[in-house]
């Protein structure tokens, strides 16, 4: 039986087909997805910060984009994903509340987008797609058994990634 | 520093629970008269939960919800955050325009600006209250408000507190309409450095 894992806030896991990884109601935050698509394993992480050098309390590497991503890709090679294979997809980051002025935590998702490109390319995994910014909420899910990267939104429709 | 939270003691969580009482009491006053309906309120759930589950407290991260979102500015700057299923926010828009229950499917700017409005009168009461015990002159900003996935429009609030630590501190109130047509949560989540700010102008800081 396939199983759905469900991702929370500031978490991630990693799982392999026929399973599929679900993240529900992104916002500001960025749903990472890593699949290698021979072993059909991957991850999912559900981040909510740029950078934890950045923070007052690290204590939860799972929360931050510069942490949270290497912790996963070892996790999914340690399940028997091989480095060279894993490729990307990513959605969220989007901005929901416009104030006139807009503060730096507002853009927190756009620096988010920003943060999680950056380590991949650091980490030198490709990123095959992405869906980010905007105004809305996100519902992103990770389909093992073939890598689509489904992204659900309440008024925009669905997207397969 | 950042977990501070998960050290208040029985009396401080009661103290915050009181002015909790106290803020909504005066919002939900507020909305009964604007509504004409009566409000039932319970008595507000001070609560310190893990940044992930607090979507949970609404619904689940998915539930689809209207937030109205003001920034409190002032010596114990924090959040409010009125969040009603969206359902619900149609029924208001319903019986603050004069139509008939039912009739809103979709937002013009005009229910928007009204729901705004709602927003701002039940954090300026909320904050009145606040003030009054607290003796600090506590501002709201203007509202913004967005209708989408609960944990997308809480993720705003837990975003800044994440920056701190991995726990938020919740003060959140529950009210009904008399005719059940409505009913929403108050949210009071005060930024992590205003809650020393709160204990010791209301005397129990320790």
């Amino acid at each position: 039986m396939a199983e759905l894992i469900k991702v929370g806030m500031a978490d991630y896991k990693v799982g392999r087909s026929p399973d599929s990884l679900i993240s529900y109601g992104l916002g500001s935050c960025v749903g990472i997805a890593l699949f290698d698509p021979i072993a059909k394993i991957g991850g999912l992480a559900h981040i909510m910060l740029p950078d934890s050098t950045q923070a007052r309390s690290a204590d939860n590497p799972a929360k931050f984009a510069d942490t949270a991503l290497p912790l996963m890709l070892n996790e999914i090679i340690k399940l028997g994903a091989v480095k060279s294979r894993v490729t990307a997809k990513i959605a969220g980051g989007a901005q929901m509340f416009t104030f006139t002025n807009t503060t730096d935590i507002m853009r927190v998702g756009e620096r988010n987008a920003e943060a999680v490109r950056f380590v991949l390319k650091k980490l030198e995994i490709k990123l095959m797609a992405e869906d980010t910014g905007g105004n809305y909420g996100r519902t992103v899910e990770l389909k093992l058994d073939n890598g689509i990267f489904r992204v659900k939104t309440i008024d925009k429709g669905e997207k397969e990634l | 520093m950042s977990e501070d939270i998960l050290k208040l003691s029985p009396l401080q969580l009661d103290a915050l629970r009181e002015i909790g009482n106290v803020g909504a009491g005066n919002a939900a006053t507020a909305l009964s008269q604007i509504i004409n309906h009566k409000i039932d309120m319970t008595v507000p759930e001070v609560s310190i939960l893990p940044l992930g589950d607090v979507p949970e407290v609404v619904g689940g991260p998915d539930a689809m919800v209207a937030g109205v979102y003001l920034r409190v500015f002032g010596p114990a700057p924090g959040s409010i955050l009125f969040l009603l299923p969206r359902d619900s926010a149609f029924c208001l828009v319903d019986m603050l325009m004069g139509r008939k229950q039912g009739d809103t499917q979709l937002l013009n700017s005009m229910d928007e600006s009204a729901l705004m409005e709602i927003g701002n009168i039940l954090a300026g009461a909320y904050l009145n209250a606040l003030s009054y015990f607290t003796k600090l002159t506590l501002l709201p900003s203007i509202p913004a408000l967005a209708i989408d996935m609960a944990g997308a429009i809480l993720s705003v609030i837990l975003i800044q507190l994440g920056q701190m630590g991995d726990h938020a501190l919740v003060i959140e109130t529950e009210f009904t309409t008399d005719n059940d047509g409505v009913k929403g949560h108050f949210f009071l989540i005060p930024d992590p450095g205003s809650l020393g700010t709160i204990l010791a102008a209301i005397g129990v800081k320790e």
